[in-house]
């Protein structure tokens, strides 16, 4: 359907321009002028920073040091490998290049619009291809087995970022259903659940995970499957109540007219009152996401060397003291956070669109 | 169609309790195969509360409601089996938006019954087409008019092909020259020998197609007539008194 446009309006000069955009009102004009300062206080001395004033070529701090008033790229360049890997055996490294490589190749297959068989690169991707996976990354199958302690860098961050988004929808979608259960039984441990999870700070979780699990219980388990368990059930919690959001605010209608063509309740479900909801929470679901990924960070705190923990390891190796060194650090893990986190969000706001006009209401 | 049991609809001594608010008082009504009864009555009367008791909508605390033969009980499995004779439009479609109209239609067929889904798009498009809509079968809800929408709603109840067809007043939320085609479709309906109740203000319709009206007032069936009693010689204080409002 075409949509009538107004008349074209003849392009206005760039006086005009700057008066109607940004001088009109005095207010406005005060905003524009603070907006101004603020640019040339922050904005200016960052890039004169990190690209003018910085250090780009050169292996050692040494080439940092001659340029200490930018940053020290060569720092990030000589341990980019780091920084995929962590201290995952060099020789097996090509298992991380598979897993990372189908994981990117995936996601643009379904992320990119008009791409064929999306259900089946989906149903591969949530089936096969966490079971490859594992074992690629962990090893067995006559493969070397990696100790996960080996693990760092870009696999780490993903490792967990992606169980904790893979688990915590439908594990969130269980919780919200349970919360608006009628049976008593089931409505209070959901309660219950969500409420405790939602009162405790992510890293107090995943300190008891790592530390105080194995004292109790008695067992070894392995660090990483604990903070991977800690943050799925965390943030299963928090999706529950989003999710509970856009359950409710679908009218009572559709759950009687459901109910009234003789659909049960897990059939009324699945095809009537979650596709609605979840598309009304897309944009919290997906800022859950993001939170989810940026709250992978704390895992360096409790001993992992994701992203920050290697820019952390690497800030305090003395080969590289430089001014310069841990700041350029993390500002590039920021960097590469603020891609992933920026991507996720335009893609939400892509699907939205795309869900919109699919039913033009 | 005959129907197992002697009645389509057998309502005895039925009592419902919002909380402490008596909605339905002591309500006794037979329904015969085939036939037709329009429920009218004040608003909060206590109409659509009396039709959603007999597909268990409502829950109800006293009294026996036998559908086809099927009383419905507690018991496991009875809503489901008196659900699958009973179809229902309601006031506002509640058609899926997220559905294409022939999906909305095809969706019970499919996971209810277990219908083919070849089979289930042939059904739908047989009662899309019985509504005269057939050409709107790849709209959304959204993409529809009211009007459309309600005959899709009636299409999409249809193809459980229930033995009774429950109506809360289907037109009310509908624009003036919109009821036409949606009461039309009901005309036709019933002329194929469904059994029907239907709760609507359309004294028209009511007089034309009713076999026999009901009129509630504060919970209670205050008169139970054929058409012509009803418009011509009502005998309770109470009808004549609604009656006078509504056929000014
Ligand atoms: N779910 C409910 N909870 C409490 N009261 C209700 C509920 N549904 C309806 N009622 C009340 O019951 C009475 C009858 O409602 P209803 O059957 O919808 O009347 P009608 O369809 O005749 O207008 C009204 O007073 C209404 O406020
Ligand atoms: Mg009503």
């Amino acid at each position: 359907m075409s949509q009538r446009r107004p008349p074209r309006v003849v392009m206005p000069g760039p006086v005009e321009w700057l008066r109607e955009n940004l001088f009109s009102t005095p207010f406005n004009s005060v905003l524009t002028l603070v907006a101004l300062f603020l640019i040339y206080w922050i904005v200016v001395p960052f890039v004169q920073w990190a690209f003018v004033d910085a250090a780009w070529a050169g292996t050692t701090r040494d080439a940092c040091l001659e340029r200490e008033n930018g940053a020290c790229w060569p720092f990030i360049i000589q341990r980019v490998d780091q920084f995929i890997y962590g201290f995952y055996d060099v020789a097996e490294r090509w298992r991380v290049d598979i897993v990372l490589g189908a994981l990117a190749a995936g996601l643009l297959w379904l992320t990119l619009p008009r791409m064929p068989a999306k259900r089946g690169i989906g149903t591969l991707m949530l089936t096969l291809f966490p079971v490859v996976a594992f074992v690629l990354l962990v090893g067995g199958f006559g493969l070397e087995r990696i100790p996960t302690e080996r693990w760092g860098g870009l696999i780490i961050t993903l490792v967990v970022a992606v169980t904790g988004i893979a688990a915590s929808l439908p594990l969130g979608i269980l919780l919200a259903l349970g919360r608006r259960s009628e049976l008593p039984v089931v409505k209070g441990l959901s309660i219950a659940f969500i409420e405790f999870w939602r009162g405790v700070p992510l890293i107090t979780v995943l300190f008891m995970a790592v530390n105080m699990l194995p004292l109790f219980m008695g067992v070894s388990v392995n660090k990483l499957l604990a903070a991977l368990i800690a943050v799925a059930l965390f943030s299963s919690a928090y999706m529950a109540e989003v999710v509970r959001g856009g359950l409710q605010a679908i009218p009572k209608g559709q759950y009687e007219a459901a109910a009234a063509m003789g659909l049960g309740y897990w059939q009324s479900m699945i095809f009537i009152i979650l596709p609605q909801a979840l598309r009304l929470s897309l944009p919290n679901i997906v800022g859950n996401f993001i939170g989810l990924l940026k709250d992978t960070s704390l895992v360096s705190i409790i001993g992992f060397f994701d992203l920050l923990g290697i820019a952390q390891v690497g800030t305090s190796d003395a080969n590289w003291a430089t001014p310069n060194t841990a700041l350029t650090g993390y500002v590039f893990v920021g960097a590469v956070y603020w891609a992933m986190c920026f991507s996720m969000s335009r893609y939400a706001k892509h699907l939205e669109g795309v869900l919109a006009s699919g039913e033009k209401r | 169609m005959s129907g197992n049991g002697a009645n389509a609809v057998e309502i005895q001594g039925l009592n419902k309790w919002f909380k402490s608010f008596h909605v339905l008082k002591d309500v006794n009504l037979s329904v015969a195969h085939s036939e037709r009864v329009v429920i009218c009555g004040p608003s909060g009367s206590g109409k659509s509360t009396l039709i959603r008791c007999i597909n268990a909508l409502e829950p109800h605390q006293e009294g026996k409601i036998i559908v086809e033969g099927v009383p419905l009980s507690e018991e496991v499995g009875q809503v489901e089996a008196v659900r699958a004779n009973v179809g229902m439009v309601f006031q506002q479609f509640n058609l899926f938006p997220h559905l294409t109209a022939l999906e909305n239609c095809t969706l019970a067929p499919m996971w209810v019954k277990k219908m083919p889904k070849k089979d289930a798009e042939k059904l739908a498009m047989q009662y899309l087409e019985r509504v005269h809509i057939p050409e709107q079968a790849n709209k959304y809800p959204g993409q529809l008019s009211g009007g459309q929408q309600q005959r899709v709603a009636i299409a999409r109840a249809l193809t459980m092909e229930p033995r009774i067809m429950l109506f809360d007043e289907p037109t009310s939320a509908l624009d003036p020259e919109m009821i036409k085609e949606v009461l039309e479709t009901m005309v036709e309906l019933a002329e194929t020998g469904m059994t029907m109740l239907v709760v609507t203000h359309e004294m028209g319709f009511a007089r034309t197609v009713a076999n026999r009206i009901v009129f509630m007032d504060f919970g209670e069936i205050v008169e139970v007539a054929t058409p012509d009693e009803f418009f011509t010689n009502p005998k309770s204080e109470r009808t004549k008194e609604f009656l006078s409002q509504i056929l000014r």
